[in-house]
């Protein structure tokens, strides 16, 4: 078990759930984005702050993201589309998740490789029908995973960090979003 | 020994008509009484129940006082004062045997659903005839879940089945009862202190099993080839629409992962010699099919559905406790049936010592071990 490396903190995350077992309120965490047009249908989306474990918390450095529309979209094409970011979010919670998984039951990974497709009819963006949605029809993900480990271990991995995924909860069950004018 | 209605009241009056017991009779025993009829590999109707309860307490020569209901346990001097709606009782220890599925639990956003249909919990269904005419939403997949959906649908009703975390298994596996399996592996003897996870172990739905004289295995899979539409676990009501969760795909993974687990751990103790001697070869399952794509969201004003059966579990009642032992999720704080309070004992609760707990021969050596710290208990005083 010890000599697994896979470069996750398995101990912290252990310590922090029976730490906040009894102190619910130090685990409720507010991530903040915030977002800027440029021009166009591109905007850039800053992300450095956030709030946790009872105050604000800050992450090393800002990170800025380029959000646009591809030339398809008869768009300057200065970032990726912003539905693509729910790809970004959706295989980076899933692949934390299997490695996070992984350490805890002494698997050691070798690669772990993912491809997220989402399905997207934009006839509904594009008010054409309007029986069509507005985001994804269907999210698929494949992964190609090389480790330590039968093919029916390698599954459990995966589907246990979809169930203990923040992003696959938030895509695959309702949310309430509250949009305001400042 | 205090009972609100008549002994074996809760198997009387909380259960629908066409219940069997989930354990095989062979199974059903309590110490010096068991099963001696005809159909060993059989499962219990309630009327069989209630009867081999009634005749184990004219066995045991039980001290029951029926039509006694516990208004209120409080402390008082070294022991507890119990009051009830036939007078008070002075006593030095209690044991809670009230069981882990006094109330049916609902979720909040029931208040939500429209009042055009009907909701009903297990223990308002009697059977499919108690039903308005239309729809079925049955939530839950478990046990209660799996055995009402089956028995609407078959009462001609269309059935929708929203699926949350489930526990799949065969009804038999190598020609044995699971529950056989569960048993004489050792699983169902897992002890409470040698469980990495026992929150989650006493939080497990109830094995999606149902007792018929076919032995008959009622997974997602037998569901879908009666036409049960499955949909994802019930996530909200917005203006009158219930949303589903996209993750059924998953709920199925797991499902079908846990179960390969544990045949794995069946096939891996039947390996030493003798110890299979009768049951046929290893089997596997096929994996729950999934719908190429499933409802997410169901208007409920719309007609289809009339009615909504809440599978969605149990809790325990303790507001007659007056003794701060209930934790802030209504669970009673124990360490293997030892409360934690001097002279005060459980029993009958999920995983209380062992895995099989909660299960009617699983009792006994709970209740051995129990009654020891009981007796040694009021020896010392």
């Amino acid at each position: 078990m010890t000599t697994v490396v896979n470069g996750v903190n398995v101990q912290a995350l252990l310590d922090a759930r029976q730490v906040l077992e009894s102190a619910p309120e130090a685990a409720q965490f507010t991530w903040r984005a915030t977002s800027k047009w440029e021009n166009g249908v591109h905007s850039t989306v800053r992300i450095r702050e956030y709030f946790g474990l009872g105050e604000e918390q800050s992450h090393k450095a800002e990170a800025v993201f380029d959000a646009d529309h591809p030339e398809t979209f008869a768009a300057e094409d200065n970032g990726i589309t912003p539905i693509e970011y729910l790809l970004v979010g959706l295989a980076s919670c899933l692949t934390a998740g299997v490695a996070s998984v992984a350490q805890n039951r002494g698997i050691q990974l070798r690669s772990v490789e993912s491809t997220v497709e989402g399905a997207h009819d934009v006839r509904g963006i594009l008010g054409v029908d309007g029986d069509v949605r507005n985001g994804f029809n269907d999210v698929k993900v494949t992964f190609t995973i090389d480790a330590d480990a039968t093919r029916q271990e390698i599954e459990a991995l995966v589907a246990q960090s979809q169930k203990r995924s923040a992003v696959f909860d938030a895509l695959t069950n309702p949310t309430n979003v509250t949009v305001d004018v400042a | 020994m205090l009972e609100r209605g008549e002994v074996a009241n809760s198997w009387r009056r909380e259960r629908w008509d066409s219940l069997r017991l989930l354990t095989p009779n062979w199974q059903s025993r309590l110490p010096g009484h068991g099963y001696d009829g005809p159909d060993p590999d059989g499962y219990m109707s309630m009327a069989d129940v209630t009867g081999f309860i009634e005749r184990y307490a004219g066995v045991i020569g039980a001290p029951v006082r029926t039509g006694t209901t516990v208004t209120s346990v409080r402390p008082a001097g070294d022991g507890y004062v119990v009051r009830t709606d036939r007078g008070e009782i002075g006593c030095r220890a209690v044991v809670i045997a009230s069981g882990a599925c006094n109330r049916p639990v609902v979720p909040e956003f029931a208040a939500a659903v429209p009042a055009s249909v009907r909701q009903l919990t297990p223990f308002d269904y009697r059977g499919p005839a108690d039903l308005v005419d239309g729809g079925v939403l049955v939530v839950g997949a478990s046990a209660t879940g799996v055995q009402l959906a089956a028995e609407l649908r078959r009462s001609g009703r269309p059935v929708v089945l929203s699926v949350g975390e489930q526990v799949r298994l065969p009804r038999t596996y190598r020609g044995r009862d699971v529950l056989w399996w569960m048993a004489a592996s050792g699983v169902w003897d897992q002890r409470y202190d040698e469980i990495e996870d026992l929150n989650r172990a006493r939080s497990l739905p109830s094995l999606q099993l149902v007792g018929t004289p076919e032995r008959a295995t009622l997974d997602l899979n037998a569901l879908m080839a009666l036409g049960v539409e499955p949909v994802g676990r019930w996530a909200a009501v917005r203006d009158g629409v219930a949303l589903f969760s996209g993750g059924l795909r998953n709920v199925f993974a797991l499902a079908d992962l846990k179960m390969e687990r544990l045949l794995d751990t069946f096939d891996e103790w039947a390996r030493e010699d003798g110890r299979a001697d009768g049951a046929g070869p290893p089997e596997r399952f096929a994996p729950t099919r999934v719908p190429s794509s499933t409802r997410l969201k169901l208007d409920l004003t719309s007609g289809e559905i009339g009615t909504i059966v809440w599978a969605t579990g149990f809790r325990p009642e303790y507001g007659w406790l007056d003794v701060p032992v209930v934790d802030a999720k209504g669970r009673l704080r124990h360490d293997g049936g030892v409360v934690g309070a001097p002279g005060l004992y459980a029993l009958g609760l999920p995983v209380l010592r062992r895995r099989k707990s909660t299960f009617i021969y699983g009792i006994e050596d709970d209740a051995r071990e129990v009654v020891d710290h009981l007796a040694a208990y009021l020896g010392t005083r």
